[in-house]
């Protein structure tokens, strides 16, 4: 029964947006979808934070191996969560400045806004960087010559690497302007322009079918292993 | 919601779009009803979900677990619920040879659907007692919060085999880089066509685009679900032969030469 | 190991190659030269071809993550905007990017043209959640999505919002985005649905490849990664400074192009190195059998 309920709500649901583009009257009903689907989201927040707090405390009372991360782990998400809610060091709003707590968690000034630039902005950014490494680490395994169509793809990574920087101008910028579309940075632009973008459109066309196969399965009750499968 | 006094009942400028999106349901569900009547494609090998058995098999023997990562969307991404749809066939697998199954999610709702999924396909391989839903645990929202738990995870626990299977974007690089440092077999698929180089470079096998959206149908072997393939191909022929159409018409109108200039009226005062 | 390479030594030759660039841009103050590729021209001419006072809705798509390559793509385009007293509104699909807005209108605003007001010459109106929702919905009702500003004003009460019901109501549409929800999302929503709109972007290095199918149909123009950043940057720079000097906080993408180069080398060498090896082991083989 309850699967069924599911599985009615999936088709309703898939239908309204499948026709809001067309039916100016289905554009609010899309809308709401949405904005039920945010607030399911949301509500599921809460056990997410619970599952995470109860893994992370059953491992510091284990007291087995890493469980010091754990325990920053329950920190950092008390303390944020603390400072959030509670507006820790929040600087009441000008339009109503007797009126506490009035101002955003996030304004200047604020802890919330500390742990942002001075936590979560290195943390990223430094998380984001190292992928410069990976993609380093992972050019000198991939990128072998062995066989013609290998051996394109590496002499296409150089155009690139190249002809994204100073050393594309430095290399061929003698070239005269009738030869200018051979200039390294130039061609560089058409391979990312037309033989990327063919191949990128191919895969996309490919993909966008695939999500319409997909998405007519699942309105129709055929695939449900998202729901458990059959069982 | 608010119905607009000057609303039509259909709106005009996307007609095309929908005679498009009716005509792409219509062949995927004659494709299906086709099926249903006993004519079943013939659907080739996908060798990266051929070796979903394999790499669970040298998890067990090894005795590592095995990390499947569902991307870092929630539930309303077509790619996400493919990524669950190829998780219950990976529990199913890791439940028959009892080897241990660690999925950390990024979304709270994937963690629900993932639990579901793990009970059910464990249920049906009979082993009930194998599912344990510590194991599909909720990590966090941020993007490389979760990359650094997940690289995290893969360097202490050395997992043997590592499936990542949904929406990626760039945690994707740093995932498939760990898991190869640790010499795990790595399974990928997305539609995120930014992405799928890295995995292409790091991983064993990719699924890529549709193949990953094709994986449910190919992995259930039901006659109906393998019927909506055939329409999806009989509809990408039809978008060829309109690209061709195109080119065709494009190339000539390039190279027919320009039509003289019409003399302007006279108007007359 | 990778293919018979400590990873370790991948990783400090990297390392070397971004890090002694910056030492070396932070003791010279000298950058490249560079010369705008055709999708970064695009960008400045469709800004430059708007009247003044237009409005333009500016969404900050990305978060402190990809502030490397994406910060530069934002303080180039409000210093162009405010530059030809064009009149940004800034949104945000992500929940860090009206922080990113924030710190934008801090460098480029308040520090260059502190007679622009909050409200009539620019406004924030920070971030909504929804994703490719919120998109939809501001298609036919802005305000729906946005009734009020970051300082929670109604936006009713804002001149700058004067006459705008909906995303076709702005003369441009620029998306500095990140991944999901972002550009591509834009082009699918806003795009699409709003034929005669010109919409820009700026993306990121991994991002662009994708992104490049929509250009120059539903994107008039693109900032591809810090390149394009850089591209762009020099043409404000040409318009703003003439031959004047350019503050350091406006030649941020440019310095950034050195550690871009000599990383660039080191993934070259890289891949000779690789196939040294993989050629010499393949000879190895071949004696061996």
């Amino acid at each position: 029964m309850s699967r069924s309920i599911a599985l009615l709500i999936c088709l309703m649901g898939g239908l309204t947006m499948l026709v809001s583009p067309f039916l100016p009257m289905a554009t609010g009903w899309a809308n709401d979808v949405t904005d039920w689907f945010n607030i399911l989201a949301a509500m599921a927040f809460v056990l997410g934070g619970g599952s995470l707090l109860k893994v992370q405390l059953m491992r510091l009372s284990a007291r087995g191996p890493g469980w010091g991360y754990s325990a920053l782990t329950l920190l950092a998400f008390i303390v944020t969560l603390w400072v959030g809610l509670g507006k820790v060091g929040v600087v009441a709003d000008p339009s109503a400045p007797t009126v506490a707590w009035s101002g955003k968690p996030d304004d200047e000034g604020s802890a919330f806004w500390w742990i942002y630039l001075y936590v979560m902005t290195p943390i990223t950014s430094t998380l984001f960087a190292v992928l410069a490494f990976y993609v380093a680490s992972a050019a000198f395994r991939a990128f072998r010559a062995k066989n013609v169509e290998a051996t394109l793809l590496l002499a296409t990574a150089f155009v690139i690497l190249l002809g994204r920087t100073f050393a594309g101008v430095v290399l061929t910028g003698w070239l005269p302007d009738w030869a200018s579309g051979l200039r390294l940075e130039n061609l560089a632009v058409t391979i990312m322009d037309v033989f990327n973008t063919a191949g990128n459109r191919a895969i996309i066309i490919g993909i966008a079918l695939g999500v319409a196969s997909t998405g007519i399965r699942l309105m129709l009750g055929l695939d449900r292993s998202y729901l458990g499968g059959d069982a | 919601m608010v119905l607009g006094a000057d609303a039509g009942f259909m709106n005009p400028e996307k007609m095309l779009l929908c005679v498009v999106l009716a005509a792409t349901c219509a062949c995927i569900l004659a494709s299906m009803v086709a099926a249903r009547a006993g004519r079943v494609p013939k659907i080739r090998r996908i060798t990266g979900l051929e070796a979903v058995e394999e790499a669970v098999g040298r998890a067990t023997e090894m005795g590592r677990p095995i990390l499947f990562v569902p991307g870092i969307q929630d539930m309303d991404n077509p790619m996400t619920v493919a990524g669950i749809t190829v998780l219950s066939r990976v529990a199913g697998t890791a439940a028959r040879y009892d080897a241990t199954l660690d999925v950390p999610v990024s979304r709270s709702l994937v963690m629900q659907a993932a639990r579901e999924s793990v009970q059910a396909a464990a249920l049906q391989t009979g082993q009930p007692d194998w599912y344990d839903p510590e194991r599909i645990r909720y990590i966090t929202d941020e993007q490389f919060g979760y990359a650094a738990y997940a690289a995290g995870a893969m360097a202490r626990d050395k997992p043997a085999a590592c499936f990542y299977m949904g929406c990626f974007f760039a945690e994707s690089l740093i995932l498939a880089e760990n898991g190869n440092a640790i010499g795990a077999i790595q399974i990928a698929g997305t539609a995120e066509t930014a992405q799928l180089p890295f995995f292409v470079a790091s991983c064993d096998y990719t699924l890529i685009g549709e193949e990953f959206f094709a994986a449910s149908a190919y992995l259930s072997g039901a006659p109906d679900q393998l019927g909506t393939l055939r329409g999806q191909d009989i509809v990408k022929a039809l978008i060829a032969l309109v690209l061709v159409f195109g080119v065709v018409m494009a190339t000539t109108d390039a190279f027919s030469p320009e039509p003289a200039s019409e003399p302007t009226a006279e108007v007359a005062p | 190991m990778s293919g018979g390479l400590d990873r370790r030594w991948i990783y400090l030759g990297m390392m070397l190659a971004v890090a002694l660039p910056i030492l070396w841009n932070g003791m010279t103050g000298k950058t490249f030269p560079e010369s705008p590729t055709p999708p970064s021209q695009a960008c400045f001419d469709a800004i430059e071809a708007l009247p003044e006072g237009s409005r333009v809705l500016v969404s900050f798509d990305y978060d402190p993550a990809s502030e490397g390559e994406l910060a530069p793509m934002a303080t180039s385009f409000m210093r162009h905007l405010m530059h030809k007293r064009l009149k940004p509104v800034i949104i945000a699909l992500w929940p860090l990017g009206p922080t990113k807005g924030e710190e934008t209108i801090s460098n480029v605003i308040k520090a260059d043209f502190p007679d622009r007001v909050s409200g009539r010459d620019f406004v924030n109106l920070g971030f909504q959640t929804g994703n490719e929702g919120v998109l939809k919905v501001i298609g036919t009702d802005f305000r729906k999505q946005f009734p009020v500003d970051r300082s929670g004003m109604p936006v009713d009460r804002l001149p700058i919002m004067e006459g705008i019901t909906k995303v076709g109501d702005f003369s441009l549409v620029i998306t500095i985005s990140a991944g999901y929800p972002g550009s591509k999302e834009w082009v699918q929503y806003v795009s699409s649905a709003n034929p005669g709109l010109v919409l820009l972007a700026g993306v990121t290095g991994v991002q662009a490849s994708q992104i490049y199918s929509y250009y120059p149909g539903q994107l008039r123009g693109m900032l591809a990664a810090i390149k394009g950043a850089a591209e762009y940057e020099a043409l404000v720079s040409a318009v703003v400074d003439g031959d004047g000097v350019t503050p350091p906080r406006y030649t941020e993408a440019r310095r950034r192009m050195a550690p871009q180069l000599f990383g660039h080398l080191v993934l070259i060498g890289l891949i000779v190195a690789g196939n040294a090896v993989y050629f010499s082991q393949r000879g190895r083989k071949a004696v061996a059998r």
